[in-house]
């Protein structure tokens, strides 16, 4: 899957607002993510976060402003945008009662690959993360990590322009982690564009460029290493910590 | 989605039908639970139970004897269900017989009953039933009804000429066997239970569970989430009901008087209402329990006590009666007897075919529009 054939940038937004009736969820963010970049969106809980991520992912309108999701339209063309995303939620995306393989069966579908495709990428995928002894277990007896890994995979499994990632690594190990990692980059490697939402501090360091949310505006954005000279921290939980005290 | 061209692939409402079939096939309890129970309902309702009841006790009041009254004694002593207790020769005594739990209904004959016969005037008869059971007294009474209205026929009076002060809601039920009403109820609780009350569940549980998100995130429109999730369940629903008639038929010889297609089209009706049910639930709650509880709640308990399926409509209070018009399964249960055991057509059914179709129509529109992904 490719971007279409013009120089946009994978996600482009401005001044993108969202209210719920008198609260305001975000007020006018304006960024852009360049193709093949890994994005760090860090932000406190309930720092607009999660509204920000529905807003570009076409779950949820925006109350004013502009944003592109791979070229196309949040307020007008989310059928495209949803065929050229993939999404990955801290609750992962995968069915416990059915078994790996059908897990990537069902999402190569609902992603409109063909059989013959989806055969070939479910034999690659098992292979690439080591499943082919439990191809044909249910997934609700697989260990945390194996699932995590596997559902990125399968988030990925048709090969989107941008994947979006909500705290993809809560609740695992620092080993899987690091593993995981590995598999973004991969991903991003070949030129897959990663949105990725954390609360771990050491993994925003592993980002091209983050953005920081506090209360419903982005108060900083920068490579990690801008970031940290700018506010003079030694860790960007330094800067984040700096940045969201007011609003703690 | 680009795909080669010539190559198959399933598209997404299809791969997430599959998904539907194999979480249904592999919860192997809950599918053994929904197709044993509704077969071994029939059986209990069948054999252990019979609403209908035997030995009934009946008393009649005969204040002038004649050849006429005569002949409705022997006819009400020679039934099988009853047995004829006492003869009075007026209505002061009926009362203590109840009280002392000695007779079950009374038989009241007006005076000169064969004189009026003969001359063609209205000649009275009034049941009087022991209502302390409302549900045995309206039976019992029913029974009585059906064999005086036989005895009528059978004196060649015309039917004016014998006034009984009652209504014949199971004229068409003569042999008055429960089973037979009770089968088209079950038809429609399970209908309900596979298609409101599993769907709820199932559709709550993604939304639990966080898969919902996944789903709405992906090029699969909500029409077709819903679409496929319904489906599966419809399926799974009309087969169950499918055995239920066979059971009942093959068990209890349940008669089945009218068109098979017709009862099955207006079971697909009432599968859709149920569906536009379950949906509306799971959009509305957000973890399976309170799904389950409002579905039990909101479709369940209507469905099985105010549908006329247990507890006859005409013996709720009247403050009740008309929430019985809300409930989808009383439309139902009227449709499924009137095709199963008077063999009508859809020509006598309009109405409530009509109030289902425009119940599904509201509730699916609420349902789909209720599930939107921007109002999620």
């Amino acid at each position: 899957m490719t971007l279409p054939p013009n120089d946009e940038p994978a996600i482009r937004v401005r001044d993108l607002a969202r209210r719920f009736g008198g609260f305001i969820a975000v007020r006018g963010i304006s960024f852009e993510v360049a193709r093949g970049e890994v994005f760090g969106f860090l932000g406190a809980n309930g720092a607009g976060k999660t509204t920000a991520i529905k807003m570009l992912t076409g779950l949820l309108l925006p109350t004013s402003g502009e944003a592109r999701v791979a070229g196309y339209d949040v307020y007008r063309e989310t059928e495209s945008i949803r065929r050229h995303i993939g999404y990955m939620s801290q609750r992962f995306s995968l069915y416990e009662d059915l078994t790996v393989r059908e897990n990537i069966e069902l999402y190569g579908g609902i992603y409109g690959l063909s059989d013959e495709r989806i055969a070939k990428r479910s034999t690659e995928l098992i292979a690439r993360l080591g499943l082919h002894d439990v191809r044909d277990t249910l997934v609700g007896s697989i260990p945390l990590g194996w699932k995590q890994k596997l559902a990125f995979s399968v988030a990925v499994i048709h090969d989107p322009a941008i994947v979006f990632l909500d705290e993809p690594t809560s609740g695992v190990d620092p080993i899987t982690r690091r593993q995981f990692w590995e598999m973004i980059y991969t991903a991003a490697s070949k030129g897959t564009t990663v949105f990725v939402t954390t609360h771990y501090m050491d993994e925003a360091e592993y980002c091209d460029r983050v953005s920081i949310m506090v209360e419903g505006t982005i108060a900083a954005l920068g490579t990690p290493n801008d970031l940290k000279s700018r506010y003079g921290a030694a860790t960007i939980e330094d800067v984040f910590v700096r940045l969201a005290r007011p609003a703690a | 989605m680009r795909r080669a061209p010539g190559s198959a692939a399933r598209g997404p409402l299809v791969a997430f039908m599959v998904k539907e079939v194999q979480h249904i096939l592999r919860d192997r309890q809950t599918l053994t639970i929904l197709i044993l129970m509704p077969l071994l309902q029939v059986v209990l309702f069948g054999y252990a139970l019979r609403t209908d009841i035997q030995d009934i006790r009946v008393a009649v009041v005969d204040p002038t004897p004649d050849y006429a009254t005569l002949a409705l004694r022997n006819r009400l002593g020679a039934t099988d269900r009853f047995r004829l207790v006492q003869v009075l020769p007026d209505a002061s005594r009926l009362e203590t017989l109840f009280r002392r739990n000695e007779a079950d209904v009374g038989v009241e004959v007006a005076p000169r009953f064969g004189t009026r016969l003969a001359r063609g005037e209205p000649a009275d008869i009034q049941i009087v039933a022991d209502a302390s059971d409302p549900n045995g007294g309206t039976t019992m009474a029913a029974y009585v009804n059906a064999v005086i209205d036989d005895f009528a026929g059978q004196m060649g009076a015309s039917g004016g000429a014998v006034h009984i002060a009652l209504d014949t809601r199971m004229r068409f039920n003569p042999t008055l066997a429960s089973v037979n009403l009770f089968v088209p109820g079950l038809i429609a609780l399970v209908i309900t239970l596979v298609s409101a009350l599993m769907t709820a569940i199932s559709l709550s549980r993604e939304k639990e569970r966080g898969t919902l998100e996944s789903l709405l995130v992906s090029p699969l429109r909500p029409w077709q989430i819903i679409v496929g999730k319904v489906l599966p369940y419809l399926g799974l629903g009309l087969t169950i009901v499918l055995l239920v008639l066979a059971a009942a038929w093959g068990v209890f010889r349940v008669p089945f008087r009218g068109s098979l297609a017709l009862l099955l089209g207006e079971a697909l009706l009432y599968t859709l209402v149920s569906l536009a049910l379950g949906v509306l639930i799971a959009a509305r709650t957000s973890t399976q329990r309170s799904a389950m509880l409002a579905a039990l709640v909101g479709t369940m308990m209507p469905s099985a006590l105010l549908s006329g399926m247990i507890f006859p409509i005409a013996s709720m209070p009247a403050w009740l009666r008309p929430v019985t018009y809300i409930v989808p399964a009383r439309w139902f249960i009227i449709i499924a007897r009137g095709v199963m055991l008077e063999g009508v057509g859809l020509v006598n059914l309009w109405i409530e075919t009509g109030v289902l179709v425009l119940m599904t129509l509201v509730l699916l529109v609420a349902a789909v529009r209720s599930f939107d992904a921007r109002l999620a």
